[in-house]
């Protein structure tokens, strides 16, 4: 068990695996993160020395923007997008696709669960 | 896909060359114009435009922020009323 960048404790996997655990990290950026620090992506976590744990640590802090620092980035970025008072900035505003989606059927991710309309006709696909 | 950077950002020349001519007038008169497909650029900053949706000009005050974004996405083309049904019915009596 290791703590980097904050809260996040990869466990008794491969560390390449264990690093995706921190928000801001996939599988690209670690693997890329490992190979700067020269560390063998399939060693376990476990079986990593501190000094080891402390450089991928030093990598993570200086050159990329991880959990809470990341969501407030993009929280920042939403509301200045609604703050302008732009085209995307009424979608987000709406609770709606922001991409040009379709919205007839369908955007349920954005637009949350169904909310039946009680004695609305079945037109088509529902 | 975005826009080549070779190319730049597009801009209505027309556009261009009346904010270019307010800056030395001083004027901050209103700009009315259809290209709601131009890149707001720096120098539009602070300006007023009176932007197009189809149908009407929507009063558009460029600040620093809306660098980068279009002309059009600040004048929407669509109204929304609500959805029909017994509800928005008895709403509208």
């Amino acid at each position: 068990m290791a703590r980097i960048a904050g809260v996040d404790i990869p466990g008794s996997k491969h560390i390449w695996i264990g690093l995706t655990y921190i928000f801001g990290i996939g599988p690209a950026t670690s693997k890329k993160v490992l190979a700067e620090a020269g560390i063998d992506p399939h060693a376990k976590s476990d079986s990593l020395t501190e000094d080891e744990v402390s450089r991928i640590a030093g990598i993570i802090d200086r050159s990329l923007m991880t959990e809470g620092q990341l969501r407030r980035a993009e929280g920042q970025n939403i509301q200045r997008l609604i703050a302008i008072g732009c085209y995307r900035g009424v979608r987000h505003r709406k609770g709606l696709p922001v991409r040009g989606q379709r919205t007839r059927t369908n955007a349920r991710t954005r637009k949350g669960k169904r909310k039946t309309i009680k004695g609305k006709k079945r037109v088509g696909v529902k | 896909m975005g826009r080549s950077t070779k190319k730049g950002p597009f801009v209505d020349p027309k556009l261009l060359d009346k904010i270019s001519k307010q800056k030395d007038t001083g004027d901050r008169e209103p700009v009315k114009t259809w290209s709601r497909a131009s890149t707001i650029v720096p120098e539009f900053v602070s300006h007023t435009f009176n932007v197009h949706n189809g149908r009407n000009f929507i009063r558009v005050f460029v600040t620093e922020e809306m660098v980068g974004h279009k002309l059009g996405e600040f004048a929407l083309t669509r109204t929304f009323r609500g959805h029909s049904g017994k509800k928005a019915r008895e709403a509208a009596k």
